[in-house]
């Protein structure tokens, strides 16, 4: 039995495990810039600051009112998994970005580190109805089910625009399939995988169209009984999936760390903070995907389309070589 | 050393993880239980150096566990499952055929003589274990799967109470179709 991360001849050099608290401060700050960007569009759609704590400072606002505010309790909780779900968010969110290349260095050079993220998202499907299911509530647990019916539509497209990256730089490591992108991103030339990429990262952040689990026509959904720290953890997961996916999606359709001038991980962070930006101002720009309906669209329309997306990948993959 | 107790740990765990699915007495808890089962066995076969087996194991568990979550609750027991129900039934021959399987294996287990490893293993053990499972028999594999698709398929034709007729009306005609269910896309 050996160390289990074994290597392949990936361009990238693994940073000593102590660096993983440098990640999650990373994380940190890219959840709470998208935080206050959120706060800052929704005073502007409401037009105005929005009050002593709305605009840009809301999230700080919110963070200190609700780590003040009494834990709400139900009746017959099931404790044990409802703080799993609340809590697991945030943990999945960090296990996320061990794989994704900081210019040159990572914590946890995977040869599988497509499919490691590919299952830290899948996560996200047993902890948001976790969270739903926990508090033995009628609307938290509609929310549950809401979030696993969008579940089915998405999670299949999402796996299969993953897979466009892969063939064509015939690697499942994270950083050789950056370093594959010499010249043209794979973004460009394979765009229809890089949307319902962005799609999917929308999606297992409760974010934007995938938000009715946590809709307000069902009083919160799953988040309908969190409260407190409980209710800030909940939320600071789902800003940190939404910084994770912009992360990974770096190296997988954005060429990595290349660019001009800058250092390979001022590049990584900046276009992160882009894809980030972009992801937090289509919150206000699309409609709600409905649950009940979201499946057929994402079975007969997006499948489809990222099926022959891959095709097409295959098909140039197969000729270059 | 600190892999060999981390691999132990984790094997333990997956042990009484599988043993919890039977303690608990709700649904989710025991759907659950599977799911960190199940994870626990996929970080050992990432031990294993198996990596791309390990953390497939781990993705499709997960997915499948919260998807069985949900037809756990829907159609086990009496009540549908929001209430603390008991998770196992027919104890006494469940206890006889639990002991014997045990003695028998454990006997198995102690009677033979266990083989020293000859050779040594690839570099690369993933490729080698898919050569050596499906290597001569791919052609079998590839054709066994659209028969298993077309299957599914029909069994799930045959099983629906609706047809084509129900939907389209009887000449077929009828657009959109009549569904109690309506889809997103319009059809």
């Amino acid at each position: 039995m050996d160390d289990p991360t074994s290597m392949t001849d990936s361009p990238i050099t693994t940073v000593a495990p102590g660096w993983a608290i440098v990640a999650l401060g990373i994380l940190g700050a890219l959840a709470v810039t998208a935080a206050v960007l959120d706060g800052a569009l929704a005073a502007r759609a409401r037009g105005g600051p929005g009050g002593k704590m709305g605009g840009p400072v809301r999230p700080f606002g919110e963070a200190a009112r609700l780590m003040r505010q009494r834990r709400r309790t139900t009746v017959e909780a099931d404790r044990l998994l409802w703080r799993i779900g609340g809590a697991g968010l945030l943990v999945t969110a960090a296990l996320m970005v061990t794989v994704v290349p900081l210019g040159e260095w990572t914590i946890f050079d995977l040869d599988v580190g497509v499919m490691w993220f590919n299952a830290m998202d899948v996560m996200v499907w047993a902890l948001v109805w976790l969270t739903g299911w926990g508090a033995n509530s009628a609307h938290s647990l509609v929310g549950g089910y809401r979030f696993l019916a969008h579940g089915l539509g998405y999670e299949l497209p999402l796996m299969f625009a993953l897979v466009a990256p892969a063939i064509a730089a015939e690697t499942l490591n994270v950083g050789a399939v950056a370093a594959a992108q010499e010249g043209l991103w794979f973004a460009v030339w394979m765009p229809v995988a890089f949307l319902v990429y962005l799609l999917g990262v929308a999606a297992f952040s409760v974010w934007g169209p995938f938000a009715p689990a946590i809709g307000t026509d069902v009083s919160g959904g799953a988040r309908a009984e969190l409260s407190g720290v409980d209710r800030l953890v909940f939320e600071a997961g789902r800003y940190a999936l939404l910084a994770a996916g912009a992360a990974f999606a770096v190296p997988m359709f954005l060429g990595g760390g290349a660019g001009p001038l800058l250092p390979g991980w001022a590049w990584v962070l900046v276009k992160t903070v882009a894809l980030l930006a972009v992801l937090v101002w289509l919150r206000r720009r699309l409609p709600a995907f409905r649950p009940d309906k979201f499946m057929e669209v994402g079975w007969m329309l997006l499948l489809p389309a990222v099926l022959l997306q891959d095709l097409v990948v295959a098909v140039i993959a197969v000729w270059r070589s | 050393m600190l892999t060999d107790i981390a691999f132990w740990g984790i094997g333990l765990v997956a042990v009484l993880g599988g043993a919890a699915v039977f303690y608990v007495d709700s649904m989710a808890r025991a759907t659950y239980a599977l799911a960190l089962s199940f994870v626990a066995v996929g970080m050992q076969v990432l031990f294993l150096q198996q990596n791309y087996v390990g953390v497939v194991t781990i993705l499709m568990m997960v997915m499948e566990m919260a998807i069985m979550a949900v037809y756990m609750v829907m159609f086990m027991g009496m009540n549908p499952a929001l209430m603390p129900m008991s998770m196992v039934h027919s104890n006494k021959t469940a206890i006889a055929v639990a002991l014997t399987t045990f003695l028998a294996l454990a006997t198995g287990v102690l009677m033979v003589d266990w083989p020293t490893r000859r050779g040594s293993p690839p570099p690369d053990v993933t490729m080698a274990l898919g050569e050596s499972l499906m290597g001569p028999k791919m052609l079998v594999m590839a054709v066994i799967s659209p028969v298993m698709v077309a299957t599914i398929v029909a069994g799930v034709v045959l099983a629906a109470h609706r047809t084509r007729y129900d939907r389209f009306g009887d000449d077929l005609k009828q657009r959109p179709a009549d569904d109690p269910q309506p889809g997103g896309v319009g059809r």
